[in-house]
């Protein structure tokens, strides 16, 4: 299975459809609920990263293997001058106006990395970002879901 | 306590019912930033927030939010009600502050979700 959704820079009112229809996508597939709720999450902080800060928007990218699930997220700027720093919990470069809406917490890319079993960011100024997130797929723990969809 | 008990005690309207009202609320999150509501680790959570962004109902769906409560009288856009009925999860809005919301509910057997703090993340 794969699934490319491409993401436009600023569109904030539509922010968090495609990780929704993302995370309804796999599990129509046959993800289990633990697995397609972590790619969500992962998705969704994508898929707003675009949104803020992109210069052309991007794309999230899914590709799903018997074992994994791959997320992709790429865009062609600006890319991330301190990565480390991005990597920070609460560190945030995000503006005002982003933060006003709820967003730029600093938690982004630290949720990425944490709802992830392998993590590889590169980014360079002028040339852009490209996040590469492995999921390892596991079955449902009954006693931990709480809800099916 | 079952949803119908939250909507008394909170004095809340429903804007969408959802599943159903005798649904189980035993864990909340309460937070404004999506981000964090992002970090949770519980996912038979309830969320109380003053965000009423179309966003909050797509981290809903992706988290398995059970529920969510606006507080401060806030009411999230027609579209978001529709799509919260369409999804099965209830909205309730109530015109207490997020603390007396916390507060009321904790009173009465409501407990915080699990959430990794911070200074746990790898």
């Amino acid at each position: 299975m794969r699934f490319v959704h491409q993401i436009k820079p600023r569109d904030i009112e539509h922010g968090g459809i495609a990780s929704a229809q993302i995370k309804r996508e796999l599990r129509e597939g046959g993800v289990s609920a633990h697995d397609a709720r972590r790619a969500g999450i992962v998705a969704f902080e994508g898929e707003m990263n675009l949104i803020v800060y992109s210069v052309r928007g991007g794309t999230v990218e899914v590709d799903v293997y018997p074992d994994s699930i791959e997320i992709v997220v790429e865009d062609d700027g600006p890319g991330i001058g301190d990565i480390d720093l991005a990597l920070t919990p609460g560190y945030s470069t995000a503006p005002d106006w982003a933060t006003e809406l709820g967003f730029g917490a600093g938690m982004g890319l630290p949720n990425m990395q944490r709802n992830s079993d392998g993590f590889e960011i590169h980014s360079h100024m002028g040339t852009g970002t490209r996040i590469r997130c492995r999921i390892e797929r596991r079955e449902d723990d009954p006693a931990r879901t709480g809800h099916s969809a | 306590m079952q949803m119908r008990d939250v909507v008394s005690l909170v004095e809340a309207d429903v804007l969408a019912a959802g599943a159903r009202e005798d649904l189980l609320i035993d864990r909340a999150y309460a937070v404004d930033l999506l981000s964090d509501v992002l970090a949770l680790t519980d996912e038979r959570t309830t969320l109380i927030t003053g965000n009423v962004s179309p966003q909050v109902i797509r981290v809903a769906e992706i988290l398995n939010v059970i529920a969510v409560i606006f507080v401060r009288g806030k009411r999230p856009s027609p579209a978001t009600v529709a799509r919260a009925e369409q999804l099965g999860i209830p909205l309730m809005s109530t015109k207490k502050t997020m603390f007396e919301t916390c507060g009321l509910l904790y009173g009465n057997g409501v407990r915080p979700c699990k959430n990794r703090p911070v200074e746990s993340m790898e």
